[in-house]
């Protein structure tokens, strides 16, 4: 639709948007994120639905405590391999459409605490994760810029068409595997069809064709 | 009885009451509101009555004393930031103390005194925080809590100037801290201290009798003094129950010795006993705070002789130990001579107050057994490591 048409029946009292705006505006204005704490950086995501940072700005103060009822779940802290199965749980129980923030170091790759026995490194090895909010742990500015990038993305999804989001796609599944504890570690390790190591590129240089 | 039972757990012997009723077994948590992190009770429940309780832990086992044996000693400093995440000062504080009785490290009068200041700061809201949380788990959704916050901000706020941080502050060293204080920030430090106890009043004001809350934490959760003292537990818990047992007046560390404060004692040992508990200590921690702000000298704030590089302690042994806000919080260390330490043992007052807990919730609703572990005030970075 035109933009200034738009704007010029506007300003007479005719409110014009399209359905994928509607839909898209709608949900990125109202998360409900999942009353979920892990470890530190929950502390710090207490702190930012109090009064000072104030999360309620952006339509995300309603912490629900049951994942049925939520739409957003910010992994903060420290997953260790005793918890990973309840996390990846809860994932699955949340309904569709759903969106993962990972916050703070340990969630996205173990953190400080990657060399020991018991920690996962990286919740992305189960669940599908949209932001990835670095820091140990991550100011609550940091966590308000991760959630609005997260309402950016939102906003550009596409309700048809190749690049559609995966709640509307049926063939993407809504639920991973849930991992169990095996007799040396997490079985199975990672989910393959979410997470791949990264594969080691030998890098060798260009000769040099000034010499 | 009826045959279909969902749960196969239900379905115990052990669940059947000789009347023909059936005990209830709940699993609360790990993921719960209540719980304060990521902890679980299994809960054997009849009707609403707790009949058996039993707290599960090991689901932040992060492995801090392993990575610590690995680490050189300073190396595990960061890490014990993240043992009570909510007070990383006073963790930072206690190792300091083992390594420098382990290596036989003076303390510079400065850095002692800027080591109270921070460490009374952290108890502050650390309390504040707690008394917040404990209101949320009673049902007084956010505004206890908002305030609560709105005074730690302004603390994290004096630690952020201070430190570069605000919750891992990482700012003890061995024989002192990291940096001096900033130019202002003892001005600064005195503006919050001095406004504390007009958000202490208006807490009380609004709580202290209120009739919610009395119905609802007196006589609740109440462990005798001599089962409370077998159990090892410290810190305000004891505390409530009315045993005088402070570290700061016991073991006189650091110099404590110097300041007039008093230590609250409860009398009935129940949960309303461990709210006013706080209160009354963070009352306290702003006498320590004026005096130790009116008496801090001029001089280094860390002792320069100390090595920073190729810190090897002679071998032995050492135990330091401090007031936590939590309890006692204690670090044990042995050293062989080499750069990091061969034994390091962490003595976390939140996992020994927990161990009271079936003791306390025997016999009270479920819903009292969510403020009593309110009132136990436990951090789970702390009671898994």
């Amino acid at each position: 639709m035109d933009e200034a048409l738009k704007v010029e029946l506007g300003r007479q009292g005719v409110f014009a948007t399209s359905l994928q705006e509607l839909y898209n505006w709608g949900r990125r204005s109202s998360l409900w994120p999942l009353n979920f704490g892990l470890a530190c950086c929950a502390i710090e995501m207490i702190a930012t639905t109090m009064a000072r940072y104030d999360l309620a700005r952006f339509g995300a103060e309603v912490f629900r405590p049951s994942p049925r009822q939520a739409d957003l779940m910010i992994v903060a802290g420290t997953i260790t391999k005793k918890m990973a199965p309840q996390v990846v749980r809860l994932y699955n129980q949340m309904p569709e459409p759903k969106y993962v923030i990972s916050m703070g170091a340990c969630a996205i790759s173990g953190g400080p605490f990657k060399q020991g026995y018991n920690v996962l490194k990286g919740i992305d090895r189960y669940i599908p994760v949209d932001i990835y909010i670095p820091g140990c742990p991550p100011r609550p500015e940091a966590l308000i810029e991760g959630f609005m990038a997260l309402q950016r993305k939102i906003d550009a999804q596409q309700l048809t068409g190749e690049n559609r989001p995966r709640h509307l796609n049926a063939a993407e599944p809504s639920e991973f595997i849930v991992p169990k504890f095996g007799a040396h570690d997490l079985e199975p390790t990672q989910n393959p069809a979410i997470w791949h190591a990264p594969q080691l590129v030998n890098i060798t240089l260009a000769p040099d064709e000034t010499k | 009885m009826s045959t279909l039972t969902l749960d196969p757990i239900a379905a115990k012997a052990s669940l059947l009451k000789k009347d023909g009723g059936q005990l209830l077994e709940v699993s609360m948590g790990p993921q719960h509101p209540s719980t304060h992190g990521v902890f679980r009770m299994d809960v054997v429940l009849d009707g609403e009555n707790v009949v058996k309780l039993k707290p599960i832990f090991g689901y932040l086992h992060r492995n801090h004393e392993k990575i610590a044996e690995d680490e050189t000693y300073l190396g595990s400093m960061p890490y014990t930031d993240r043992l009570d995440y909510f007070c990383s000062i006073t963790n930072n504080w206690a190792y300091a103390l083992a390594v420098e009785s382990l290596a036989g490290i003076e303390v510079p009068e400065r850095a002692q005194y800027i080591r109270v200041i921070t460490a009374e700061l952290t108890r502050l809201q650390n309390h504040a925080s707690l008394v917040g949380f404990l209101m949320q788990d009673m049902g007084a959704s956010g505004t206890p809590l908002m305030y609560a916050f709105r005074e730690r901000e302004k603390i994290l706020d004096l630690f952020e100037s201070l430190t570069g941080a605000r919750m891992m502050c990482n700012y003890m060293r061995f024989g002192g801290c990291r940096v001096d204080l900033p130019t202002g920030w003892l001005d600064q430090a005195k503006k919050v201290v001095a406004a504390f106890p007009k958000f202490l009043d208006e807490f009380e004001n609004l709580l202290v009798s209120n009739e919610i809350l009395m119905a609802r934490t007196q006589g609740v959760g109440i462990i005798p003094a001599e089962l409370i003292v077998n159990a090892g537990i410290t810190g305000p818990l004891l505390r409530a129950s009315g045993v005088n047992y402070d570290l700061r007046k016991v073991d006189k560390y650091g110099i404590y010795d110097r300041f007039t404060f008093r230590v609250p004692l409860g009398d009935h040992g129940d949960v309303y006993d461990r709210y006013m508990i706080r209160i009354l200590e963070m009352r306290e921690s702003v006498k320590i705070l004026e005096q130790a702000m009116r008496d801090i000298p001029e001089g280094p704030f860390t002792d320069p002789k100390t090595k920073v590089r190729n810190f090897r302690p002679k071998p032995g042994e050492a135990y330091g130990r401090i007031e936590a806000p939590k309890g006692e919080l204690g670090f044990y260390l042995i050293s062989d001579g080499s750069p990091n330490p061969y034994r390091y043992r962490v003595r976390p007052p939140s996992l020994i107050n927990l161990t009271v807990l079936e003791e306390m919730c025997l016999n009270r609703n479920i819903a009292d057994v969510v403020i009593i572990l309110g009132s136990v005030d436990i951090v789970m970075g702390e009671v898994d490591r």
